[in-house]
Protein backbone atom coordinates (compact mmCIF):
# COMPACT_ATOMS: atom_id res chain seq x y z
CA UNK A 1 0.00 0.00 0.00
CA UNK A 2 1.30 3.45 -0.86
CA UNK A 3 1.59 5.65 2.18
CA UNK A 4 0.41 9.24 2.14
CA UNK A 5 4.00 10.40 2.58
CA UNK A 6 5.05 8.58 -0.59
CA UNK A 7 2.44 10.36 -2.76
CA UNK A 8 3.30 13.69 -4.41
CA UNK A 9 0.53 16.01 -3.16
CA UNK A 10 1.76 19.14 -4.92
CA UNK A 11 3.87 17.89 -7.84
CA UNK A 12 5.89 20.34 -9.92
CA UNK A 13 3.84 22.18 -12.54
CA UNK A 14 5.10 24.90 -14.82
CA UNK A 15 3.70 28.28 -13.74
CA UNK A 16 3.13 31.54 -15.64
CA UNK A 17 5.95 33.27 -13.77
CA UNK A 18 8.42 31.00 -15.59
CA UNK A 19 7.28 32.35 -18.97
CA UNK A 20 6.76 35.97 -17.94
CA UNK A 21 10.14 37.22 -19.11
CA UNK A 22 10.58 39.68 -16.25
CA UNK A 23 10.33 38.84 -12.53
CA UNK A 24 6.74 38.81 -11.30
CA UNK A 25 6.22 40.42 -7.90
CA UNK A 26 4.00 38.66 -5.36
CA UNK A 27 2.62 39.98 -2.10
CA UNK A 28 3.94 37.22 0.16
CA UNK A 29 6.20 34.27 -0.59
CA UNK A 30 6.54 31.49 1.99
CA UNK A 31 9.44 29.08 1.74
CA UNK A 32 8.55 25.58 2.97
CA UNK A 33 5.25 23.67 2.82
CA UNK A 34 5.58 22.06 6.24
CA UNK A 35 3.07 22.55 9.08
CA UNK A 36 4.22 26.12 9.73
CA UNK A 37 4.48 27.32 6.12
CA UNK A 38 1.08 25.85 5.22
CA UNK A 39 -0.62 27.35 8.28
CA UNK A 40 0.96 30.72 7.52
CA UNK A 41 -0.27 30.58 3.92
CA UNK A 42 -3.80 29.59 4.91
CA UNK A 43 -4.01 32.35 7.52
CA UNK A 44 -2.99 35.04 5.01
CA UNK A 45 -5.04 33.69 2.08
CA UNK A 46 -8.16 33.52 4.26
CA UNK A 47 -7.71 37.25 4.77
CA UNK A 48 -7.46 37.79 1.02
CA UNK A 49 -3.69 38.31 0.93
CA UNK A 50 -2.00 36.84 -2.12
CA UNK A 51 0.51 34.17 -1.14
CA UNK A 52 2.78 31.70 -2.95
CA UNK A 53 4.29 28.76 -1.02
CA UNK A 54 7.40 27.27 -2.60
CA UNK A 55 8.96 23.96 -1.56
CA UNK A 56 11.74 21.95 -3.15
CA UNK A 57 9.86 18.75 -2.27
CA UNK A 58 6.36 17.71 -3.38
CA UNK A 59 5.24 15.43 -0.56
CA UNK A 60 4.16 15.63 3.06
CA UNK A 61 6.59 14.84 5.87
CA UNK A 62 8.42 11.53 5.51
CA UNK A 63 7.67 9.59 8.69
CA UNK A 64 5.60 10.75 11.65
CA UNK A 65 8.07 13.37 13.04
CA UNK A 66 5.99 15.86 15.08
CA UNK A 67 3.22 13.77 16.62
CA UNK A 68 1.90 15.63 19.62
CA UNK A 69 -0.41 18.60 19.05
CA UNK A 70 -1.58 20.75 21.94
CA UNK A 71 -4.87 22.51 22.55
CA UNK A 72 -3.79 26.02 21.52
CA UNK A 73 -2.57 25.01 18.04
CA UNK A 74 -5.82 23.07 17.56
CA UNK A 75 -7.72 26.25 18.40
CA UNK A 76 -5.60 28.14 15.88
CA UNK A 77 -6.42 25.48 13.29
CA UNK A 78 -10.12 25.96 14.03
CA UNK A 79 -9.68 29.58 13.02
CA UNK A 80 -7.92 28.33 9.87
CA UNK A 81 -10.86 26.05 9.08
CA UNK A 82 -9.12 22.71 9.56
CA UNK A 83 -9.15 21.81 13.26
CA UNK A 84 -11.91 19.24 12.99
CA UNK A 85 -10.22 16.68 10.68
CA UNK A 86 -7.15 16.76 12.96
CA UNK A 87 -9.21 16.06 16.08
CA UNK A 88 -11.33 13.42 14.29
CA UNK A 89 -8.25 11.48 13.21
CA UNK A 90 -6.00 12.15 16.20
CA UNK A 91 -5.66 10.01 19.30
CA UNK A 92 -6.58 11.79 22.54
CA UNK A 93 -4.60 10.93 25.63
CA UNK A 94 -4.45 12.11 29.26
CA UNK A 95 -2.54 9.49 31.21
CA UNK A 96 1.22 9.11 31.44
CA UNK A 97 3.32 6.55 33.31
CA UNK A 98 6.88 6.93 34.52
CA UNK A 99 9.09 3.87 34.91
CA UNK A 100 12.50 3.74 36.60
CA UNK A 101 14.65 0.67 36.11
CA UNK A 102 12.21 -2.27 36.28
CA UNK A 103 9.36 -0.60 38.19
CA UNK A 104 6.51 1.80 37.57
CA UNK A 105 7.24 4.73 39.91
CA UNK A 106 4.07 6.66 39.28
CA UNK A 107 1.23 7.52 36.96
CA UNK A 108 -0.14 10.96 36.15
CA UNK A 109 -3.32 12.25 34.60
CA UNK A 110 -3.15 15.54 32.71
CA UNK A 111 -6.65 16.05 34.16
CA UNK A 112 -7.69 18.33 31.36
CA UNK A 113 -9.83 21.20 32.59
CA UNK A 114 -13.50 20.94 31.68
CA UNK A 115 -15.17 23.44 29.41
CA UNK A 116 -12.82 23.59 26.44
CA UNK A 117 -13.89 22.64 22.93
CA UNK A 118 -10.51 21.09 22.17
CA UNK A 119 -8.63 18.37 24.09
CA UNK A 120 -5.37 19.03 25.94
CA UNK A 121 -3.46 16.93 23.40
CA UNK A 122 -3.89 14.75 20.36
CA UNK A 123 -1.31 12.51 18.79
CA UNK A 124 -1.29 12.69 15.01
CA UNK A 125 1.45 11.90 12.51
CA UNK A 126 2.89 15.03 10.92
CA UNK A 127 2.09 13.59 7.47
CA UNK A 128 -1.64 13.63 8.28
CA UNK A 129 -1.32 17.08 9.80
CA UNK A 130 0.25 18.37 6.58
CA UNK A 131 -2.20 16.48 4.38
CA UNK A 132 -5.17 18.15 6.09
CA UNK A 133 -3.52 21.54 5.72
CA UNK A 134 -2.93 20.87 2.01
CA UNK A 135 -6.62 19.86 1.73
CA UNK A 136 -7.54 23.19 3.28
CA UNK A 137 -5.32 25.02 0.79
CA UNK A 138 -7.10 23.20 -2.05
CA UNK A 139 -10.47 24.14 -0.58
CA UNK A 140 -9.44 27.81 -0.42
CA UNK A 141 -8.07 27.68 -3.99
CA UNK A 142 -11.35 26.22 -5.22
CA UNK A 143 -13.19 29.07 -3.50
CA UNK A 144 -10.98 31.57 -5.33
CA UNK A 145 -8.62 32.51 -2.47
CA UNK A 146 -5.22 33.80 -3.68
CA UNK A 147 -3.02 30.88 -2.59
CA UNK A 148 -0.73 28.62 -4.59
CA UNK A 149 1.70 25.82 -3.63
CA UNK A 150 4.62 25.28 -5.97
CA UNK A 151 6.26 21.89 -5.44
CA UNK A 152 9.65 21.14 -6.95
CA UNK A 153 10.59 24.83 -6.60
CA UNK A 154 13.90 25.23 -4.79
CA UNK A 155 15.07 28.69 -3.74
CA UNK A 156 18.75 29.04 -4.65
CA UNK A 157 19.44 32.74 -4.10
CA UNK A 158 17.86 35.61 -2.19
CA UNK A 159 18.38 39.34 -2.51
CA UNK A 160 17.01 41.72 0.10
CA UNK A 161 15.94 45.29 -0.67
CA UNK A 162 14.15 48.05 1.24
CA UNK A 163 10.72 47.34 -0.20
CA UNK A 164 10.96 43.81 -1.60
CA UNK A 165 12.93 40.58 -1.80
CA UNK A 166 14.19 38.87 -4.95
CA UNK A 167 14.31 35.10 -5.29
CA UNK A 168 16.01 32.80 -7.72
CA UNK A 169 14.19 29.51 -8.02
CA UNK A 170 15.44 26.30 -9.52
CA UNK A 171 13.06 23.73 -11.06
CA UNK A 172 13.38 20.62 -13.20
CA UNK A 173 12.81 22.90 -16.20
CA UNK A 174 15.47 25.43 -15.27
CA UNK A 175 15.50 28.47 -13.05
CA UNK A 176 13.38 31.61 -12.91
CA UNK A 177 13.25 34.74 -10.78
CA UNK A 178 10.45 36.21 -8.77
CA UNK A 179 9.94 38.98 -6.27
CA UNK A 180 8.03 39.25 -3.03
CA UNK A 181 6.95 42.23 -0.98
CA UNK A 182 7.37 40.02 2.07
CA UNK A 183 9.23 36.74 2.54
CA UNK A 184 8.44 34.23 5.30
CA UNK A 185 10.96 31.38 5.48
CA UNK A 186 9.46 28.34 7.22
CA UNK A 187 12.09 25.96 5.91
CA UNK A 188 12.92 24.07 9.09
CA UNK A 189 15.81 23.79 11.53
CA UNK A 190 18.35 23.41 8.74
CA UNK A 191 16.86 26.50 6.98
CA UNK A 192 18.77 27.02 3.71
CA UNK A 193 17.32 30.56 3.67
CA UNK A 194 19.01 31.38 6.95
CA UNK A 195 22.30 30.15 5.54
CA UNK A 196 21.86 32.07 2.26
CA UNK A 197 21.31 35.26 4.24
CA UNK A 198 24.29 34.47 6.48
CA UNK A 199 22.24 34.67 9.68
CA UNK A 200 23.16 33.14 13.03
CA UNK A 201 21.54 30.18 14.80
CA UNK A 202 23.19 29.72 18.18
CA UNK A 203 22.49 27.50 21.15
CA UNK A 204 23.28 24.21 22.72
CA UNK A 205 23.86 20.80 21.18
CA UNK A 206 23.01 17.89 23.47
CA UNK A 207 25.62 15.20 23.05
CA UNK A 208 23.24 12.32 22.67
CA UNK A 209 21.51 10.35 19.94
CA UNK A 210 17.96 9.09 19.92
CA UNK A 211 16.59 6.34 17.75
CA UNK A 212 13.06 7.18 16.69
CA UNK A 213 10.95 4.37 15.28
CA UNK A 214 7.36 4.21 14.06
CA UNK A 215 6.12 0.69 14.58
CA UNK A 216 2.86 -0.76 13.30
CA UNK A 217 1.56 -3.35 15.73
CA UNK A 218 -1.60 -4.79 17.16
CA UNK A 219 -0.72 -4.32 20.79
CA UNK A 220 -2.89 -4.00 23.83
CA UNK A 221 -0.85 -1.18 25.35
CA UNK A 222 -3.28 1.49 26.56
CA UNK A 223 -3.47 4.99 25.03
CA UNK A 224 -0.97 6.43 27.47
CA UNK A 225 2.43 8.05 27.33
CA UNK A 226 4.99 5.68 28.85
CA UNK A 227 8.40 6.99 29.74
CA UNK A 228 11.26 4.85 31.06
CA UNK A 229 14.36 6.08 32.86
CA UNK A 230 17.18 3.53 32.81
CA UNK A 231 15.01 0.53 31.78
CA UNK A 232 16.38 -3.04 31.75
CA UNK A 233 15.96 -3.16 27.94
CA UNK A 234 18.00 0.03 27.42
CA UNK A 235 20.35 0.23 30.42
CA UNK A 236 21.63 3.63 31.39
CA UNK A 237 19.40 5.34 28.80
CA UNK A 238 15.74 6.32 28.40
CA UNK A 239 12.77 5.19 26.30
CA UNK A 240 9.35 6.49 25.27
CA UNK A 241 6.26 4.74 23.93
CA UNK A 242 3.35 6.77 22.54
CA UNK A 243 0.33 5.85 20.44
CA UNK A 244 -0.61 7.37 17.08
CA UNK A 245 -3.61 6.70 14.83
CA UNK A 246 -3.75 3.60 12.54
CA UNK A 247 -2.07 1.28 15.11
CA UNK A 248 1.22 3.13 14.71
CA UNK A 249 3.35 3.48 17.85
CA UNK A 250 6.14 5.97 18.33
CA UNK A 251 9.16 4.57 20.14
CA UNK A 252 12.13 6.72 21.15
CA UNK A 253 15.26 5.01 22.44
CA UNK A 254 18.20 6.99 23.76
CA UNK A 255 21.43 5.57 22.33
CA UNK A 256 24.22 7.71 23.79
CA UNK A 257 26.81 9.83 22.01
CA UNK A 258 29.48 7.52 20.57
CA UNK A 259 27.51 5.42 18.11
CA UNK A 260 27.59 4.64 14.42
CA UNK A 261 24.37 6.24 13.20
CA UNK A 262 24.17 4.44 9.87
CA UNK A 263 24.70 1.08 11.53
CA UNK A 264 22.14 1.73 14.29
CA UNK A 265 19.50 2.68 11.72
CA UNK A 266 19.65 -0.69 9.96
CA UNK A 267 16.60 -2.89 10.60
CA UNK A 268 18.80 -5.81 11.71
CA UNK A 269 20.02 -3.61 14.57
CA UNK A 270 16.74 -1.80 15.28
CA UNK A 271 14.53 -4.90 15.48
CA UNK A 272 16.42 -6.63 18.36
CA UNK A 273 16.26 -3.37 20.36
CA UNK A 274 12.49 -3.18 19.85
CA UNK A 275 12.00 -6.87 20.67
CA UNK A 276 13.89 -6.35 23.93
CA UNK A 277 11.44 -3.57 24.77
CA UNK A 278 8.16 -5.03 23.49
CA UNK A 279 8.79 -8.72 24.14
CA UNK A 280 9.59 -11.50 21.68
CA UNK A 281 5.97 -12.44 21.02
CA UNK A 282 4.75 -9.03 19.80
CA UNK A 283 4.37 -8.88 16.02
CA UNK A 284 5.33 -5.54 14.52
CA UNK A 285 6.37 -3.86 11.30
CA UNK A 286 8.73 -0.89 11.00
CA UNK A 287 7.23 2.10 9.21
CA UNK A 288 10.00 4.64 9.70
CA UNK A 289 13.30 4.88 11.56
CA UNK A 290 15.46 7.88 12.15
CA UNK A 291 18.29 8.97 14.44
CA UNK A 292 18.26 12.42 15.97
CA UNK A 293 20.64 14.62 17.87
CA UNK A 294 18.90 17.33 19.86
CA UNK A 295 19.65 20.99 19.88
CA UNK A 296 18.15 24.00 21.59
CA UNK A 297 18.93 27.18 19.68
CA UNK A 298 17.38 30.21 18.07
CA UNK A 299 18.09 33.10 15.76
CA UNK A 300 18.95 36.28 17.60
CA UNK A 301 16.22 38.11 15.66
CA UNK A 302 13.31 36.54 13.75
CA UNK A 303 12.68 39.66 11.66
CA UNK A 304 15.21 40.96 9.15
CA UNK A 305 13.54 43.80 7.25
CA UNK A 306 11.15 42.24 4.76
CA UNK A 307 12.07 38.70 5.85
CA UNK A 308 10.31 37.12 8.84
CA UNK A 309 11.41 33.66 9.96
CA UNK A 310 8.89 31.29 11.57
CA UNK A 311 8.89 27.81 13.12
CA UNK A 312 12.01 25.65 13.40
CA UNK A 313 13.82 27.94 10.95
CA UNK A 314 13.77 30.57 13.72
CA UNK A 315 14.04 28.35 16.80
CA UNK A 316 14.76 24.72 17.54
CA UNK A 317 14.06 22.69 20.67
CA UNK A 318 14.45 19.08 21.76
CA UNK A 319 11.21 17.13 21.22
CA UNK A 320 10.48 16.57 24.94
CA UNK A 321 7.42 18.69 25.64
CA UNK A 322 6.16 18.89 22.04
CA UNK A 323 7.27 22.49 21.70
CA UNK A 324 8.44 22.47 18.08
CA UNK A 325 5.48 22.41 15.68
CA UNK A 326 3.18 23.68 18.44
CA UNK A 327 5.23 26.85 18.87
CA UNK A 328 5.61 27.23 15.09
CA UNK A 329 1.83 27.42 14.76
CA UNK A 330 1.84 30.14 17.40
CA UNK A 331 4.40 32.06 15.34
CA UNK A 332 2.05 32.12 12.36
CA UNK A 333 -0.89 33.06 14.60
CA UNK A 334 1.12 36.01 15.89
CA UNK A 335 2.47 37.17 12.53
CA UNK A 336 -0.51 36.86 10.16
CA UNK A 337 -2.74 39.63 11.53
CA UNK A 338 0.16 42.01 12.03
CA UNK A 339 1.40 41.57 8.47
CA UNK A 340 -2.13 42.05 7.13
CA UNK A 341 -2.58 45.36 8.98
CA UNK A 342 0.83 46.62 7.85
CA UNK A 343 0.16 45.60 4.23
CA UNK A 344 -3.21 47.37 4.31
CA UNK A 345 -1.59 50.52 5.71
CA UNK A 346 -3.64 50.25 8.90
CA UNK A 347 -0.63 49.81 11.19
CA UNK A 348 2.96 51.05 11.09
CA UNK A 349 5.78 48.80 9.94
CA UNK A 350 7.03 48.74 13.54
CA UNK A 351 4.08 46.47 14.48
CA UNK A 352 6.10 43.69 12.85
CA UNK A 353 8.89 44.27 15.36
CA UNK A 354 6.47 43.10 18.04
CA UNK A 355 6.37 39.73 16.22
CA UNK A 356 10.06 39.49 17.00
CA UNK A 357 9.65 40.60 20.63
CA UNK A 358 6.71 38.31 21.41
CA UNK A 359 7.88 35.19 19.61
CA UNK A 360 11.49 35.47 20.84
CA UNK A 361 9.94 35.54 24.31
CA UNK A 362 7.98 32.38 23.39
CA UNK A 363 11.08 30.68 21.98
CA UNK A 364 13.09 31.49 25.12
CA UNK A 365 10.40 29.91 27.29
CA UNK A 366 10.33 26.80 25.08
CA UNK A 367 14.11 26.51 24.98
CA UNK A 368 14.32 26.84 28.78
CA UNK A 369 11.73 24.12 29.37
CA UNK A 370 13.07 21.83 26.70
CA UNK A 371 16.70 22.22 27.91
CA UNK A 372 15.68 21.36 31.46
CA UNK A 373 13.80 18.26 30.32
CA UNK A 374 16.77 17.16 28.26
CA UNK A 375 19.12 17.72 31.22
CA UNK A 376 16.90 15.53 33.38
CA UNK A 377 16.48 12.78 30.78
CA UNK A 378 20.15 12.73 29.76
CA UNK A 379 22.17 13.85 32.81
CA UNK A 380 25.58 15.09 31.74
CA UNK A 381 27.52 14.74 34.99
CA UNK A 382 27.77 12.14 37.72
CA UNK A 383 26.12 14.48 40.26
CA UNK A 384 23.35 15.39 37.84
CA UNK A 385 22.61 11.68 37.43
CA UNK A 386 22.76 11.01 41.19
CA UNK A 387 20.27 13.80 41.88
CA UNK A 388 18.04 12.64 39.01
CA UNK A 389 18.03 9.05 40.29
CA UNK A 390 17.34 10.27 43.84
CA UNK A 391 14.29 12.18 42.57
CA UNK A 392 13.06 9.07 40.74
CA UNK A 393 13.65 6.80 43.75
CA UNK A 394 11.74 9.14 46.05
CA UNK A 395 8.94 9.72 43.55
CA UNK A 396 7.60 6.18 43.92
CA UNK A 397 6.35 6.74 47.46
CA UNK A 398 6.62 10.48 48.04
CA UNK A 399 4.40 12.86 46.16
CA UNK A 400 6.73 15.79 46.75
CA UNK A 401 9.34 14.39 44.36
CA UNK A 402 6.95 13.97 41.43
CA UNK A 403 6.87 17.59 40.26
CA UNK A 404 10.66 17.33 39.98
CA UNK A 405 10.49 14.39 37.55
CA UNK A 406 10.93 15.93 34.13
CA UNK A 407 10.26 13.76 31.09
CA UNK A 408 9.01 16.79 29.17
CA UNK A 409 6.99 19.86 30.17
CA UNK A 410 4.15 19.81 27.70
CA UNK A 411 3.51 22.77 25.43
CA UNK A 412 1.22 25.49 26.72
CA UNK A 413 0.68 28.84 24.99
CA UNK A 414 3.13 31.57 25.84
CA UNK A 415 1.82 34.62 27.71
CA UNK A 416 3.31 37.80 26.24
CA UNK A 417 4.11 39.43 29.57
CA UNK A 418 5.80 42.78 29.07
CA UNK A 419 4.83 43.03 25.39
CA UNK A 420 4.80 46.57 24.00
CA UNK A 421 1.29 45.81 22.66
CA UNK A 422 -0.19 45.23 26.14
CA UNK A 423 -1.97 47.92 28.13
CA UNK A 424 -1.47 47.71 31.87
CA UNK A 425 -3.83 45.41 33.70
CA UNK A 426 -6.71 47.42 35.18
CA UNK A 427 -8.94 44.53 36.30
CA UNK A 428 -8.80 42.64 39.57
CA UNK A 429 -9.31 39.49 37.54
CA UNK A 430 -7.75 36.02 37.16
CA UNK A 431 -4.02 35.95 36.37
CA UNK A 432 -4.58 33.52 33.50
CA UNK A 433 -6.37 36.19 31.44
CA UNK A 434 -4.02 39.09 32.18
CA UNK A 435 -2.89 41.17 29.18
CA UNK A 436 -0.65 39.05 26.96
CA UNK A 437 -2.49 35.76 27.68
CA UNK A 438 -4.06 33.51 25.07
CA UNK A 439 -7.81 33.51 25.77
CA UNK A 440 -8.91 30.29 27.47
CA UNK A 441 -12.04 28.73 25.98
CA UNK A 442 -15.42 28.83 27.75
CA UNK A 443 -18.57 26.81 26.98
CA UNK A 444 -21.50 29.01 25.91
CA UNK A 445 -24.62 26.87 25.62
CA UNK A 446 -24.03 24.51 22.69
CA UNK A 447 -21.14 26.61 21.45
CA UNK A 448 -17.80 27.90 22.73
CA UNK A 449 -16.19 31.29 23.19
CA UNK A 450 -13.16 31.01 20.91
CA UNK A 451 -15.07 30.45 17.64
CA UNK A 452 -17.07 33.59 18.49
CA UNK A 453 -13.90 35.63 18.83
CA UNK A 454 -12.86 34.64 15.32
CA UNK A 455 -9.88 36.41 13.82
CA UNK A 456 -10.54 40.13 14.26
CA UNK A 457 -10.22 42.57 17.14
CA UNK A 458 -13.01 41.93 19.64
CA UNK A 459 -14.33 43.89 22.60
CA UNK A 460 -15.55 41.20 24.99
CA UNK A 461 -17.91 42.63 27.58
CA UNK A 462 -19.15 40.69 30.58
CA UNK A 463 -22.06 42.45 32.26
CA UNK A 464 -20.72 45.80 31.05
CA UNK A 465 -21.97 48.40 28.55
CA UNK A 466 -19.96 49.35 25.49
CA UNK A 467 -20.58 50.44 21.89
CA UNK A 468 -21.35 47.57 19.47
CA UNK A 469 -18.50 48.73 17.26
CA UNK A 470 -15.49 50.93 17.86
CA UNK A 471 -13.40 52.22 14.98
CA UNK A 472 -10.04 53.71 15.82
CA UNK A 473 -7.77 54.86 13.00
CA UNK A 474 -8.84 52.14 10.56
CA UNK A 475 -9.04 49.31 13.12
CA UNK A 476 -12.56 47.97 13.58
CA UNK A 477 -13.39 46.34 16.89
CA UNK A 478 -16.65 44.43 17.25
CA UNK A 479 -18.30 43.86 20.58
CA UNK A 480 -19.18 40.41 21.92
CA UNK A 481 -21.57 40.89 24.85
CA UNK A 482 -21.78 38.11 27.45
CA UNK A 483 -23.35 37.82 30.86
CA UNK A 484 -22.75 35.58 33.84
CA UNK A 485 -26.49 34.86 33.63
CA UNK A 486 -25.69 32.66 30.60
CA UNK A 487 -22.64 31.12 32.25
CA UNK A 488 -24.09 27.77 33.28
CA UNK A 489 -20.73 26.09 33.85
CA UNK A 490 -19.27 29.03 35.81
CA UNK A 491 -16.20 28.94 33.55
CA UNK A 492 -16.71 32.47 32.22
CA UNK A 493 -16.66 33.89 35.74
CA UNK A 494 -13.75 31.72 36.84
CA UNK A 495 -11.62 32.46 33.78
CA UNK A 496 -12.49 36.10 32.97
CA UNK A 497 -13.96 37.74 36.09
CA UNK A 498 -12.51 36.21 39.24
CA UNK A 499 -13.54 38.60 42.01
CA UNK A 500 -14.65 41.32 39.58
CA UNK A 501 -18.37 41.76 38.83
CA UNK A 502 -17.94 43.10 35.31
CA UNK A 503 -15.19 43.23 32.71
CA UNK A 504 -14.31 44.59 29.29
CA UNK A 505 -11.53 42.85 27.37
CA UNK A 506 -9.80 44.04 24.21
CA UNK A 507 -8.84 40.85 22.38
CA UNK A 508 -6.41 40.73 19.46
CA UNK A 509 -7.03 38.82 16.22
CA UNK A 510 -4.75 36.02 17.52
CA UNK A 511 -7.07 35.69 20.56
CA UNK A 512 -4.53 37.12 23.01
CA UNK A 513 -5.69 39.70 25.57
CA UNK A 514 -4.43 43.24 24.85
CA UNK A 515 -6.21 45.14 27.64
CA UNK A 516 -8.87 44.67 30.32
CA UNK A 517 -10.78 46.94 32.67
CA UNK A 518 -13.91 46.59 34.82
CA UNK A 519 -15.86 49.01 32.55
CA UNK A 520 -15.74 50.55 29.10
CA UNK A 521 -13.88 53.85 28.93
CA UNK A 522 -13.78 55.27 25.41
CA UNK A 523 -10.46 57.12 25.68
CA UNK A 524 -8.64 54.31 27.42
CA UNK A 525 -9.86 51.62 25.04
CA UNK A 526 -9.02 53.71 22.00
CA UNK A 527 -5.53 54.13 23.43
CA UNK A 528 -5.38 50.36 24.00
CA UNK A 529 -6.34 49.73 20.35
CA UNK A 530 -3.60 52.09 19.19
CA UNK A 531 -1.13 50.43 21.49
CA UNK A 532 -2.09 46.91 20.34
CA UNK A 533 -1.45 47.96 16.73
CA UNK A 534 1.95 49.52 17.35
CA UNK A 535 0.78 53.15 17.29
CA UNK A 536 1.68 54.19 20.84
CA UNK B 1 4.76 16.19 67.02
CA UNK B 2 5.88 17.43 63.66
CA UNK B 3 5.05 15.62 60.49
CA UNK B 4 7.64 15.80 57.73
CA UNK B 5 6.15 17.44 54.67
CA UNK B 6 6.16 14.88 51.86
CA UNK B 7 3.72 16.60 49.53
CA UNK B 8 4.90 19.19 46.98
CA UNK B 9 5.98 22.29 48.90
CA UNK B 10 8.20 24.29 46.53
CA UNK B 11 6.71 26.82 44.10
CA UNK B 12 8.49 26.65 40.78
CA UNK B 13 9.92 23.16 41.26
CA UNK B 14 11.70 23.30 37.88
CA UNK B 15 13.43 26.56 38.80
CA UNK B 16 14.63 25.06 42.07
CA UNK B 17 16.00 21.95 40.36
CA UNK B 18 17.73 24.01 37.67
CA UNK B 19 19.36 26.19 40.35
CA UNK B 20 20.56 23.09 42.18
CA UNK B 21 22.08 21.61 39.01
CA UNK B 22 23.66 24.95 38.14
CA UNK B 23 25.35 25.07 41.55
CA UNK B 24 27.06 21.78 40.74
CA UNK B 25 28.02 22.65 37.20
CA UNK B 26 31.73 22.44 36.49
CA UNK B 27 32.60 20.97 39.91
CA UNK B 28 34.62 17.79 40.37
CA UNK B 29 32.73 14.91 42.00
CA UNK B 30 34.62 15.59 45.23
CA UNK B 31 33.68 19.26 45.23
CA UNK B 32 30.07 18.38 44.35
CA UNK B 33 29.87 15.96 47.29
CA UNK B 34 31.26 18.63 49.59
CA UNK B 35 28.71 21.13 48.28
CA UNK B 36 25.89 18.67 48.99
CA UNK B 37 27.19 18.10 52.52
CA UNK B 38 27.23 21.83 53.23
CA UNK B 39 23.79 22.19 51.70
CA UNK B 40 22.34 19.44 53.97
CA UNK B 41 23.75 21.18 57.05
CA UNK B 42 22.48 24.62 56.03
CA UNK B 43 19.01 23.26 55.27
CA UNK B 44 18.87 21.23 58.48
CA UNK B 45 19.68 24.33 60.46
CA UNK B 46 16.93 26.24 58.67
CA UNK B 47 14.41 23.51 59.49
CA UNK B 48 15.59 23.47 63.11
CA UNK B 49 12.84 21.13 64.24
CA UNK B 50 14.70 18.03 65.55
CA UNK B 51 11.78 15.70 64.95
CA UNK B 52 11.38 16.80 61.33
CA UNK B 53 15.11 16.38 60.75
CA UNK B 54 15.04 12.84 62.19
CA UNK B 55 12.10 11.93 59.98
CA UNK B 56 13.91 13.37 56.97
CA UNK B 57 16.98 11.28 57.73
CA UNK B 58 14.84 8.14 58.06
CA UNK B 59 13.03 8.89 54.77
CA UNK B 60 16.30 9.38 52.93
CA UNK B 61 17.79 6.19 54.45
CA UNK B 62 14.87 4.11 53.20
CA UNK B 63 15.83 5.22 49.72
CA UNK B 64 12.42 4.95 48.14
Amino acid sequence: MTKIFETPLYPYKRCNDQDAGASVRHKVVIIGAGPVGLAMGIDLAQEGIEVVIVDDNDKVSFGSRAICFAKRPLEILDRLGCGQPMVDKGVEWDVGKVFFDDREVYKFDLLPEEGHQRPAFINLQQYYFEEYLVNRVRELEAAGAPIEIRGGNKVTAIGTHDDHVTLEIDTQEGSYNLEAEWLIPCDGAGSPTRKMLGLDFVGRVFEDNFLIADVIMEADFPTERWFWFDPPFNKGQSALLHKQPDGVWRIDLQLGWDIDKEKEKKPENVIPRLKAMLGDDVQFELEWVSIYTFQCRRMEAFRHGRVMFAGDAAHQVSPFGARGANSGLQDTDNLAWKLKLVMEGKAPDSLLDSYNVERVHGAEENILNSSRSTDFITPKSEMSRLLRDAVLDLSEHHEFARPLVNSGRLSVPCTYDGSPLNSSDALDGPARTRPGSACPDVPLGDDYLLPKLGGNFTLLTIDADAPDMVEEDGIEVTRLALSVKDDKSGALKARYLGDATSAVYLIRPDQHVAARRPNYDDNLFRAAIRRATGKE
Amino acid sequence: MTNLILTPNIDGADDFYAELLAAHEGLSKEDSDALNARLVLVMANHIGDREAISQAIQTAKLGR
